[in-house]
């Protein structure tokens, strides 16, 4: 059951971060989905994240549609406020939480059909607004709920467990985020939790639409040869662009790197990200170099992954919009209602 | 040939324009030169769903009596648009007035020799007057003004002044347009017989009385009211309801030094969007609305049952007009009663609020939104095109200084450290009203999981049938308590004892109170009810059971609100007679009076001969 809470009983000595807190107080239930399942590593490694960074987990507003990795935000952060909305429109409900209290860290999980299919559109207009938030697709190229077709974003000539081929093109939401002015696109693997963890925490402190797919196989459905989504599969081709080291404003910088393997890009908020590089020619923080080393991948059969594209300084949609530095949430009537003498004025305009 | 109509101070003028070519501003002049005059009008756009080229009218009612329905019926046309001419000549009432471009010569068949035809050559004296070639189409406007305040017997002090008005910090433009009104005054003097039998007289019938429309009115009730999130997608005849609502917060709702706005406006890829913005940011605690019509209530209809189902304070301005799907997407209908009021799958019911102009638009503009946080719900606003987009007179904007914005049951970090537990959907104070928290309150308590899914009182997911009938149970509990917080029905009794009753709502509100007072005249009384909100207030059902029967007066082709009436408070059908008007025109006084009069009389007459056998 989703709601059981885990036992709160742990080891004494169990590492706290800066505001005190030990990693299980960053848990939240029990997970209902399948043993194995890529989504229960997802949820690992963003409790991870968000203990790393210390952040207070009341702080995260953590939202959803529907599909199984729209249940994972129960699994995580059971002091934050969580939304589990309607299939493919988290992104709006995302971005109305955002527009009333910009003060909170908004995290968005959805799943590839949840947003390659019936929420494409609202993914990628929350995109292009630069709505400031973390969206993680949890991509196991199949629908998992519904027991196994096919979704938007399952390879060509790939293999439903049983036996169909798919035959329609798949649908790179990474590629896609790229290209609508996402200013922070990663991809990972949720087998890869060195890879993953420091991505999310990237993304989590990235002023901006910050879009991290995680391919994540189904072990119920999508996990068999003729997958191109299963854990072997994904090993296998697993081509990591470069290697992130997240380093806060405060951290002191002690390792060095041979000239020209390292690209440091310091976010908005002052975080550092230490990229090393694994592919020559790709520039993160060029877009063009970005889809063109996705590109390069899908022709060679390969999974491209590492953080793909980073703008340092970004303008969320708050910025575009000129709002009040204070969260909309926080004004009260003083600041809200106009008042009779401009009632009368207006009244007098209308005679 | 009939005597020609002679009339002050009340009469109807149609002006037939084409589209784009700048009349509106010319017409609407004509509108507040009355008004200036101290004369009621109501006045109405018909207009096409095109930007130029396509016909369209503007129709000014004079009632110094106040009547602020359509009357139906023209008393004098001002006839520019050749397309329509055979349909605008054939409108005119017998012994009424036809005004047109007499420039170019008409055949006699155009014309009717029941009415008095003026000719005013327009386009020859703007072209003697202008050479550029949209001067000379605008200032014609001005021209046929100048002339119809000759004709008519206008005040031309009240015509400048209106002219100032508009023109107000644009004031190099004034000169040219008293030019072209005097140019047109000047020559109908000169060639016409000024004035006509319909004139206008100086009255002192408007008082401090205010001439807006209701989509303006909304826009700035939701200022008032607080809302601080706006989230739409463009859809006739709601459009201008949200730029209201921009317009009036970039005036008032800034910060004073900073000029950071005190607001965010997002115009959302569509419907869908727009709905799930506003039940974001309600949900985190803002004051979120919408403004759309009938298709994008369809579309919002998924969302509505969420917000619904996970007590999601909304606020829906709904501006309907004719459908079904794109239907008459620029005329006016009531015909989204039954799709807002059970919006979404499953068993839901949503509140809604009834306006009958704009006055009531504001008000119940920021009513709206201590309503969806009192109540935990979508409020729809029901407003219609005509309300939404015609300018009508009514009472100045109110506003009471010590009002204060009523959040609902929040539970703050203090409320939570103090309440002894804490359930999402917890129904502690009996009238099916849960405590909400808004996210980031506490580091410890109040967190809670939001979704669409069954779950207990304490918001853990749960497919048990038992916490399920409560929850559900809860919520018509908690729709039970909206009826004694939504704006009550207002009662007109009859002047004499009356056995039949009529229930109306919403725009029909004008031409009603014109109908009861004609219905009266002919010794047809009528006690009358004007319904201001769903659920419906135990008011109605005691209305309906104190008479013997009751017509339902409604613009559209299903009887939606009687279909309400039925369903909710299981009111005999045959009780409720129907009273109809759903062309897409605003209804008439005449059609109210005609309809309830045909059966009302044959009631009247059975008790008539049986009390003298």
């Amino acid at each position: 059951m989703s709601y059981l809470p885990k036992p709160k009983l742990h080891h004494p000595k169990l590492p706290t971060n800066a505001i005190g807190l030990t990693r299980r107080d960053y848990e939240g239930a029990i997970s209902t989905l399948c043993a194995g399942c890529g989504h229960d590593s997802i949820s690992a490694a963003i409790i991870q994240a968000c203990f790393n960074l210390s952040l207070p987990p009341h702080r995260v507003a953590k939202l959803s549609g529907i599909g199984c990795s729209s249940k994972t935000p129960t699994y995580f952060l059971g002091a934050a406020h969580g939304f589990n909305s309607v299939h493919g429109r988290m992104p709006s409900v995302l971005t109305g939480a955002y527009l009333a209290n910009r003060d909170l860290i908004y995290l968005g999980v959805s799943g590839d059909g949840d947003s390659a299919s019936i929420g494409f559109g609202q993914f990628a207009h929350s995109i292009r607004r630069g709505v400031n938030m973390t969206y993680i697709v949890e991509n196991n190229g199949v629908y998992g709920l519904t027991k196994g077709q096919f979704s938007a974003t399952s390879d060509k000539g790939s293999v439903a467990k049983k036996g169909t081929v798919n035959t329609d093109q798949p649908i790179d939401l990474a590629a896609i985020a790229v290209q609508l002015g996402a200013s922070f696109v990663a991809r990972s693997f949720s087998g890869d939790k060195d890879q993953l963890v420091p991505l999310i925490e990237a993304a989590l402190l990235h002023d901006g639409a910050a879009f991290i797919d995680v391919i994540s196989p189904c072990v119920a459905f999508n996990n068999h040869p003729g997958s191109t989504k299963s854990y072997d599969y994904v090993r296998e081709h697993n081509d990591a662009l470069n290697r992130l080291d997240v380093m806060l404003p405060r951290e002191e910088i002690t390792a060095s790197y041979a000239p020209g393997t390292l690209t440091e890009v310091v976010q908005h908020d002052g975080s550092i990200l230490r990229l090393r590089k694994l592919h020559e020619g790709h520039d993160a923080t060029d877009r063009s170099s970005a889809l063109h080393a996705l590109m390069e991948g899908k022709s060679a059969g390969e999974i491209v992954t590492g953080l793909i594209y980073v703008e340092a300084e970004a303008t969320p949609l708050h910025e575009n919009l000129g709002t009040v530095p204070q969260a909309l949430n926080a004004l009260g009537d003083a600041e809200l209602c106009p008042g009779v003498e401009a009632l009368e004025r207006i009244n007098a305009s209308l005679r | 040939m009939p005597q020609p109509l002679v009339a002050t101070n009340d009469f109807v003028v149609k002006f037939a324009n084409v589209n784009g070519s700048g009349s509106a501003s010319a017409n609407g002049l004509f509108a507040k030169s009355i008004l200036r005059m101290g004369v009621p009008i109501a006045s109405r756009n018909i207009f096409p769903s095109n930007i130029q080229g396509l016909p369209t009218w503007f129709e000014v009612r004079v009632s110094e009596a106040g009547h602020m329905g359509r009357r139906g019926g023209v008393d004098m046309m001002v006839a520019m648009n050749p397309q329509t001419w055979d349909r605008d000549v054939a409108e005119i009432e017998p012994g009424g007035y036809l005004f047109y471009d007499s420039t170019r010569p008409m055949p006699k068949s155009k014309f009717r020799d029941d009415i008095t035809v003026i000719g005013c050559p327009l386009t020859e004296i703007t072209n003697a007057a202008y050479s550029d070639p949209r001067q000379r189409q605008l200032f014609k406007n001005i021209v046929y003004l100048g002339a119809l305040s000759a004709l008519l017997d206008m005040d031309v002090e009240a015509v400048k002044g209106a002219i100032a008005a508009q023109f107000k910090g644009k004031e190099k433009l004034v000169p040219a347009n008293f030019a072209a009104l005097e140019m047109g005054r000047d020559w109908a003097m000169q060639n016409l017989a000024c004035p006509i039998g319909l004139r206008l007289k100086r009255a002192d019938a408007v008082g401090n009385r205010i001439f807006t429309d209701g989509n303006n009115a909304a826009g700035l009730g939701a200022v008032y009211g607080g809302a601080t999130v706006c989230a739409w997608y463009p859809i006739t005849p709601s459009t201008s309801l949200a730029e209201a609502f921009e317009k009036h917060c970039t005036r008032l709702r800034k910060d004073p030094e900073t000029g950071a706005k005190r607001y965010a406006i997002v115009q959302a890829e569509d419907e869908l969007a727009s709905i799930g913005m506003v039940v974001g940011a309600a949900w985190n605690g803002a004051r979120a609305f919408t403004a759309t019509s009938g298709p994008g209530v369809s579309l919002m209809q998924e969302f509505l049952g969420l917000a619904y189902f996970a007590e999601i304070p909304a606020v829906l301005f709904d501006v309907q007009r004719a459908g079904p799907s794109t239907g008459m997407p620029t005329r006016t209908q009531q015909s989204d009663l039954l799709s807002a009021a059970y919006a979404s799958h499953g068993d839901t019911k949503h509140v809604m609020l009834l306006p009958q102009d704009p006055g009531e638009c504001f008000t119940f503009g920021a009513d709206a939104f201590d309503l969806a946080d009192r109540l935990q719900t979508p409020i729809f606003v029901m407003l219609d095109l005509d309300i939404g987009m015609n300018d009508w007179l009514c009472e100045p904007f109110a506003w009471d200084p010590a009002r204060k914005m009523d959040r609902g049951k929040v539970l703050d970090a203090e409320g939570l450290d103090a309440a002894k537990t804490f359930g999402r959907y917890l129904d502690v104070d009996g009238d099916g009203i849960p405590y909400r928290t808004w996210p980031g309150t506490h580091p410890e308590k109040g967190s809670f999981f939001t979704r669409g899914t069954s779950r207990d009182r304490y918001a853990r997911y749960t497919e048990d049938g038992a916490p399920y009938v409560d929850n559900m149970q809860r919520l018509l509990k908690k729709f039970h308590t909206a009826k004694s917080l939504v704006p009550r029905p207002v009662t007109i009794p009859a002047k004499e004892k009356a056995r039949d009753g009529v229930i109306f709502y919403g725009s029909t509100s004008a031409a009603m109170s014109e109908a009861l007072a004609a219905l009266e005249a002919q010794g047809v009384h009528l006690d009358a009810m004007r319904i201001r909100a769903f659920p419906f207030h135990q008011d109605v059902a005691d209305f309906v059971a104190a008479h013997e029967r009751v017509f339902v007066v409604e613009q559209n082709r299903d009887a939606q609100l009687r279909t309400l009436l039925v369903n909710e408070e299981e009111i005999d059908p045959a009780k409720l007679v129907p009273v109809l008007h759903y062309d897409g025109t605003p209804i008439t006084a005449r059609f109210i009076q005609s309809a309830v009069a045909d059966r009302a009389s044959a009631a009247n007459v059975l008790p008539f001969r049986k009390a003298t056998p």
